[in-house]
C-alpha cells in the first residue's frame, strides 16, 4: 500500500508538468480548433530565451516577465506571419504547417545554443517538500502555478469581456463577427496566450528534464494525450487528464511485469484510447452535436 | 466553458470533398508517365534507381495513406507500424524459411490487411485528433513491440535483420538494382489500377460518401462500420506491401527505422502530392525523399529550418498540393486546344 501511495505521488508530480502543456494545448485548441504540434517547440525556444537573459545577468523573476511577455508576442506574429494566409487552406494543410514550424524552430535552436543539456533554475529549491522524499518543492511549485493558471483562464474566460468574446469567436465565429467581435484577432490573442502559458510550462519543466532543444518532445505527447483524455474542449479536464496521465504512467512501470521506460508511453496511450473508445469527447468534454 | 454547454456545429469537414473523376490521370498522360518510368532507368546510374525504386515505394505508402484519407476521410499517423510489419513479414520469412522474396508480398499484404482491419475494428468509434492520437500510439509502440525479447529470435531485436538482395531471374544481363525497379514498377502498377478501381467500384464511392458525411451516408444504407474497417484494411495491406519492397531494396530491417518520423513523412507527403488526389502521393513521396537532402545541402546546421521553409513555400503557393498545379495545367491545355 505504501508504495502505490507513493508511486501515486510520484505520478501526481509528473503530471503536473504534462497538465501545465495540456492547458496550453487546450487553449490553442479553444483559439484556432486545431492542436498545434509546434506547441512544444514555441515553449523550448521561450524557455532558452529566459536563460539566455539570466546568464545576461537578469534575476529570474525579470527573465520569467520578459519571456512571458515576449512569447506572448512571438505567438501572436507567428499568427499574423505564417497561418493567417493559411486560415482558407484546408486542416491538413495547416497541420503540415505545424510540421514545419517545428523543424524550424527547432533547429534553429539548436544552432543557437547547441545541443548540450543545460542547468535550469528552479524559484522553490529543490528540498524535500513537507519532509516527503518524493516530491521536492520544485513539484509542489509546479503544481501550485498550474492550479493557479487554471484558476485565473477560469476568471479570464468566465467573467471579463474580452474572454467572453474569445469564447464567442471560437464556438460561432459568424455570430460573434455579427455582434462585433474582430474574431481574426482573437485567434491571434488565442495564440499569443498559448504561447505564453507554454512558456511557463516550459520554464517549470525545465529544471526537471534540463533545457536542450529536444526537450519538449516527450513532454508535448504525454500533454496531448493528457489533454484528449480530459476532453479537448475543458481546460479544467486538461488538467486533471495531465495528472491522471502521470499517476498512470507510475502505476503501469511498477505492477505490469516487464514494463521498462521505453514501453511507459504506449501502455499509457493505450489505456487513454480504451477510455476514449467509452467516452469518445474525453472525460470532461462537451459532446458535439453535429448538423446533417 | 461549462461541459453541459452543447454546440450545434456546421458539418466540419476535416477532408475537402473530391470527386471521382478528380481523383487521377487521363488515360494519355498515364501512358507518357509509365514509358519515361520505362525508359529511365536504362539512361541513369545505379544510385539514381536506386532512388526512383524508394520514390516508388514511398509512393505506395503516400498511397495507401490517400485511399484512408482522402478516399474514406479517416486519419491515421500509424501508417509507419503498418509499413513495419510488412517489411518484417518479407525479412522474417526471406530470412527464417527462406521463401521467395516475391512471394513474400503477398502474405505480408494479408497479414498486414488483417492487421489493419483489427485496428480499425476499436478505431471506429474514434474521428479526427482522437483518432490521430490512437494511430499515433501505435506507432509509437511498434518499434518497442519488435524490441521485444521473446520475439528477438524471429525479429534480431534491436540489431535487426539483414536482407539478401534478389538477383535478376531467368539470367536476364541486368544489375540487381535495376531488376528490383523493374519488380517494383511492375507492383506498383499493379496496386495504382487497384486503387483507381477500387475508388471507382461500389466501396469507393461508400467510402467517399463516408468521408462527405458519415450521417447521410448511413441514412443511405451503407453499412459505416464495414467500410471503414475495410479502408484501414486495405489502406494497412498496401502499406505493407510497400514495407516489404522496402525492405528488400534497403537490404535491412530494425525497429528503429520504422518510427514516428516516416509516419509523419507519409502525411507530408500526402498533403505536398494533394489530398484525394492519387498520382500526387508519388509527386509527395519526391517531396520527402528529395527535399530533406536538398535542404542538407544547402546548410548543414539548419537543414531543418531549411526543410521547414520549404515546406511552407509549399504550403503557400500551392495549399491542395500538387492536384492544384495538375488542375491549372489542365485548364491551360484546355484552352489552348479552343484556339
Amino acid at each position: 500500500m505504501e508504495l502505490f501511495t507513493n508511486q501515486v505521488l510520484a505520478g501526481i508530480a509528473t503530471g503536473a508538468i504534462y497538465a501545465c502543456m495540456a492547458l496550453a494545448v487546450v487553449m490553442i485548441y479553444q483559439a484556432i480548433d486545431h492542436l498545434n504540434f509546434a506547441q512544444g517547440e514555441m515553449a523550448m525556444f521561450a524557455t532558452f530565451i529566459s536563460w539566455q537573459l539570466m546568464q545576461w545577468g537578469v534575476p529570474y523573476w525579470g527573465a520569467f516577465v520578459i519571456t512571458l511577455a515576449f512569447a506572448f508576442v512571438g505567438g501572436v506574429a507567428i499568427e499574423r506571419i505564417l497561418f493567417k494566409p493559411l486560415a482558407k487552406a484546408p486542416v491538413l494543410t495547416n497541420v503540415a504547417g505545424f510540421i514545419a514550424l517545428f523543424a524550424i524552430i527547432n533547429s534553429s535552436a539548436g544552432l543557437i545554443w547547441d545541443f548540450t543539456i543545460k542547468q535550469y533554475p528552479t524559484p522553490f529549491g529543490s528540498s524535500p517538500f513537507l519532509g516527503s522524499q518524493l516530491i521536492s518543492t520544485h513539484q509542489a511549485g509546479m503544481i501550485g502555478v498550474t492550479v493557479l493558471l487554471l484558476i485565473a483562464l477560469y476568471f479570464f474566460f468566465q467573467y471579463t469581456r474580452i474572454g467572453l468574446a474569445m469564447r464567442a469567436a471560437a464556438s460561432v465565429p459568424e455570430s460573434a463577427r455579427l455582434v462585433g467581435i474582430n474574431t481574426s484577432w482573437m485567434i491571434a490573442l488565442g495564440w499569443g496566450m498559448a504561447s505564453a502559458i507554454g512558456a511557463i510550462a516550459g520554464m517549470l519543466i525545465a529544471p526537471v528534464v534540463f533545457l536542450e532543444p529536444n526537450m519538449m518532445g516527450g513532454v508535448l505527447i504525454y500533454g496531448f494525450a493528457a489533454a484528449v483524455l480530459g476532453g479537448l474542449t475543458s481546460p479544467f479536464g486538461a488538467v486533471v487528464g495531465g495528472f491522471l496521465m502521470g499517476i498512470f504512467e507510475n502505476l503501469a512501470g511498477t505492477y505490469i511485469p516487464g514494463v521498462g521506460n521505453e514501453l511507459k508511453l504506449p501502455i499509457a496511450l493505450a489505456l487513454i484510447i480504451s477510455v476514449l473508445v467509452v467516452k469518445p469527447a474525453g472525460l470532461f468534454g462537451r459532446h458535439i452535436v453535429k448538423r446533417v | 466553458m461549462s461541459a453541459a454547454e452543447e454546440v450545434v456545429a456546421e458539418g466540419h469537414q476535416a477532408v475537402e470533398a473530391v470527386p471521382k473523376r478528380a481523383m487521377t490521370l487521363g488515360t494519355g498522360t498515364s501512358l507518357v508517365v509509365l514509358a519515361a518510368l520505362l525508359i529511365v532507368p536504362l539512361l541513369v546510374k545505379n544510385f539514381i534507381i536506386f532512388q526512383m525504386t524508394m520514390l516508388l515505394i514511398y509512393g505506395l505508402a503516400v498511397l495507401a495513406l490517400n485511399i484512408l484519407t482522402g478516399g474514406s476521410g479517416q486519419f491515421s499517423l500509424g501508417q509507419s507500424a503498418f509499413y513495419a510489419v510488412g517489411a518484417y513479414t518479407s525479412a522474417v520469412l526471406m530470412e527464417h524459411a527462406n521463401l521467395n522474396y516475391a512471394l513474400t508480398i503477398p502474405i505480408s499484404a494479408v497479414v498486414c490487411f488483417g492487421f489493419g482491419y483489427l485496428f480499425g475494428k476499436p478505431a471506429l468509434r474514434l474521428s479526427g485528433v482522437y483518432l490521430a492520437l490512437a494511430t499515433f500510439a501505435l506507432a509509437t509502440a511498434m518499434p518497442q513491440l519488435l524490441k521485444l525479447n521473446f520475439l528477438e529470435h524471429w525479429t534480431g531485436g534491436v540489431q535487426g535483420l539483414v536482407v539478401t538482395k534478389p538477383d535478376a531471374p531467368f539470367g536476364l544481363p541486368m544489375s540487381q538494382d535495376t531488376w528490383l525497379y523493374y519488380f517494383t514498377l511492375l507492383v506498383t502498377v499493379a496496386i495504382y489500377i487497384f486503387a483507381v478501381n477500387l475508388l471507382r467500384s461500389r466501396s469507393g464511392r461508400a467510402f467517399m460518401a463516408i468521408r462527405d458525411n458519415e450521417i447521410a451516408a448511413s441514412a443511405m444504407g451503407v453499412d459505416v462500420a464495414r467500410y471503414k474497417t475495410l479502408a484501414f484494411g486495405v489502406s494497412a495491406a498496401v502499406t505493407g506491401i510497400a514495407g516489404s519492397l522496402g525492405a528488400i531494396a534497403v537490404q535491412f530491417v530494425a525497429p528503429d527505422s520504422y518510427t514516428i518520423t516516416l509516419a509523419i513523412s507519409l502525411f507530408l507527403g500526402m498533403v505536398v502530392g494533394g489530398v484525394g488526389w492519387l498520382p500526387g502521393s508519388f509527386v509527395g513521396a519526391a517531396f520527402i525523399i528529395f527535399v530533406p537532402n536538398m535542404a542538407e545541402s544547402i546548410s548543414k546546421g539548419l537543414s531543418g529550418a531549411v526543410f521547414g521553409v520549404l515546406l511552407f513555400l509549399v504550403i503557400y503557393l500551392v495549399p491542395h498540393g500538387a492536384r492544384q498545379i495538375a488542375i491549372l495545367g489542365q485548364q491551360l491545355v484546355g484552352k489552348l486546344r479552343k484556339n
